[in-house]
């Protein structure tokens, strides 16, 4: 088949694509931030052995782990505004939809890097006199977010990606973007080529850096 | 002895694991400056002993007192215990384990501030003093901004007696401590904690180092299932033990000892 690329189009458009990449880096510190921060406190509480503390956070990673993140998006949006009478707009419905999915998978990544914690880090805390926080604070906590910074650096770079799937309640980001020049210019094939390479160029350099990380993680133990 | 020198009195103490009565029954008094050895096979509950002594485990039942004052508080015939008060304890009761537990994302020098800091809230200056202090006390004042990773076992065991020390306690409680470490290093460990009942530091110490025993224990206990069986002072107790099973615990000790 022949296909006539047209790029020249897309450069011309490039403003517009501009905006989508400025919408897709806001959603994605947000998410991100809200997702490894509140994975780390669900984390924290889905180790808690209290029920009361334990099981809503077993609750919670099961429901978020288990459902689509583009369903959740489009049920934050559609249906949510609908049960509770609350306004949510396309940014808080994807918002929603990715923290709380990252969340989910983060402290499922936090919970195994404290159960990779040796029994004897506990029993060392505890001896000094520490309490259960402080030892999880100053000793257990430093000792496993560097095991598991490989696992969250990797749910970084997916919750990046994720974050295309706020087109699908129409939030201002690149692949949005692509798209309104794809309706405009007739030229699908080499609008989401271009967000295909675009997400490419931002995220090799981040991965190779992890490869790196993992490196130096592991002659440090 | 005097009442007034009594750091440590453990009164009918019980602990038991599911259906498994790991001790049944044990009184002990440590006086100040005393160095008790406990000796006994292993499932012989001499570590859950020392484990119970600074709450580590909650004894099922019995009480402990430190400087005459109950742990806890008892109510209809039941020990209650919180968690803060336990934390207190333990500022005063110092603590050695077999695998060393040093922090290792902290530097030796802070992993010997760490409780003076998080715990007692000492200033920091201070608090590096002290750790200072004592890790010249053991030796190792010169590998203060090494990690652990990098020392010896020996070294290691003896940085995990600085962060004990650090803490002013008024009791040391030593869980076999050299059992975890080459032969060769074993030596270093011993001395270190020799010296500290030169200077009169009261200490519980549970070990397999029968030698040890002998010339630093002010009071040797042989526990045997869950009950001190046999104690008395390391000259007559290890030379003449009275009853049949701790004769059976030396001489499997000393079974393959060089000819004189």
């Amino acid at each position: 088949m022949e296909h006539n690329w047209d790029f020249v189009t897309i450069f011309e458009h490039r403003h517009v694509l501009w905006v989508g990449v400025k919408g897709t880096v806001v959603i994605f510190v947000v998410t991100v931030a809200l997702g490894l921060a509140g994975g780390l406190v669900v984390g924290i509480a889905r180790y808690a052995r209290t029920p009361f503390i334990g099981w809503p956070a077993r609750v919670f990673v099961e429901v978020f782990r288990n459902t689509p993140v583009l369903v959740q998006i489009i049920w934050f949006f559609y249906a949510f505004p609908i049960l509770t009478g609350i306004d949510v707009d396309p940014f808080l419905a994807a918002v929603l939809g990715i923290s709380l999915n990252t969340m989910a998978f983060s402290a499922e990544i936090y919970r195994a890097g404290i159960q990779s914690v040796e029994p004897g880090q506990w029993e060392a805390g505890k001896a000094i006199g520490m309490t259960y926080i402080q030892t999880m604070r100053r000793i257990v906590l430093p000792v496993a977010i560097k095991r598991v910074l490989p696992a969250l650096t990797n749910r970084g770079i997916e919750v990046f990606k994720m974050s295309t799937l706020a087109s699908v309640v129409a939030y201002v980001e690149t692949l949005n973007q692509a798209k309104l020049i794809a309706d405009l210019n007739f030229n699908p094939i080499e609008s989401y080529t271009a967000v295909a390479l675009i997400f490419f160029v931002v995220l090799y350099p981040v991965v190779q850096g992890t490869y790196v990380l993992e490196r130096v993680l592991r002659k440090s133990e | 002895m005097t009442a007034a020198s009594e750091i440590l009195r453990i009164e009918g103490l019980h602990k038991t694991f599911g259906n498994l009565d790991v001790l049944q029954g044990i009184d002990l008094r440590v006086t100040a400056g005393e160095t008790v050895v406990v000796l006994g096979s292993s499932g012989s509950g001499k570590s859950t002993l020392l484990r119970c002594v600074n709450f580590m485990e909650t004894p099922t039942r019995g009480k402990v007192y430190l400087h005459g004052n109950l742990v806890g508080t008892e109510q209809d015939g039941r020990m209650h215990y919180r968690e803060s008060e336990l934390c207190r304890l333990r500022t005063r009761i110092g603590m050695v384990f077999q695998h060393f537990n040093l922090f290792p994302h902290m530097t030796v020098l802070q992993n010997v501030k760490e409780g003076q800091v998080t715990v007692l809230k000492r200033d920091k200056s201070e608090a590096e003093a002290k750790a200072m202090a004592q890790l010249e006390r053991v030796g190792l004042a010169e590998k203060a901004s090494e990690y652990p990773a990098r020392l010896s076992g020996g070294q290691k065991q003896r940085v995990a007696i600085a962060r004990a020390l650090a803490m002013d306690p008024d009791v040391m409680l030593f869980d076999e401590v050299t059992s975890a470490l080459d032969p060769e290093l074993v030596g270093e460990v011993l001395k270190t904690i020799r010296q500290l009942a030169e200077e009169g530091m009261t200490m519980l110490v549970v070990t397999h180092e029968l030698g040890f025993a002998y010339h630093v224990a002010n009071r040797v206990l042989f526990l045997n299932e869950g009950r001190v069986h046999e104690q008395g002072e390391p000259h007559v107790i290890l030379k003449s033990p009275a009853t049949r099973r701790m004769r059976e615990f030396l001489d499997g000790h000393s079974l393959f000892k060089l000819p004189d």
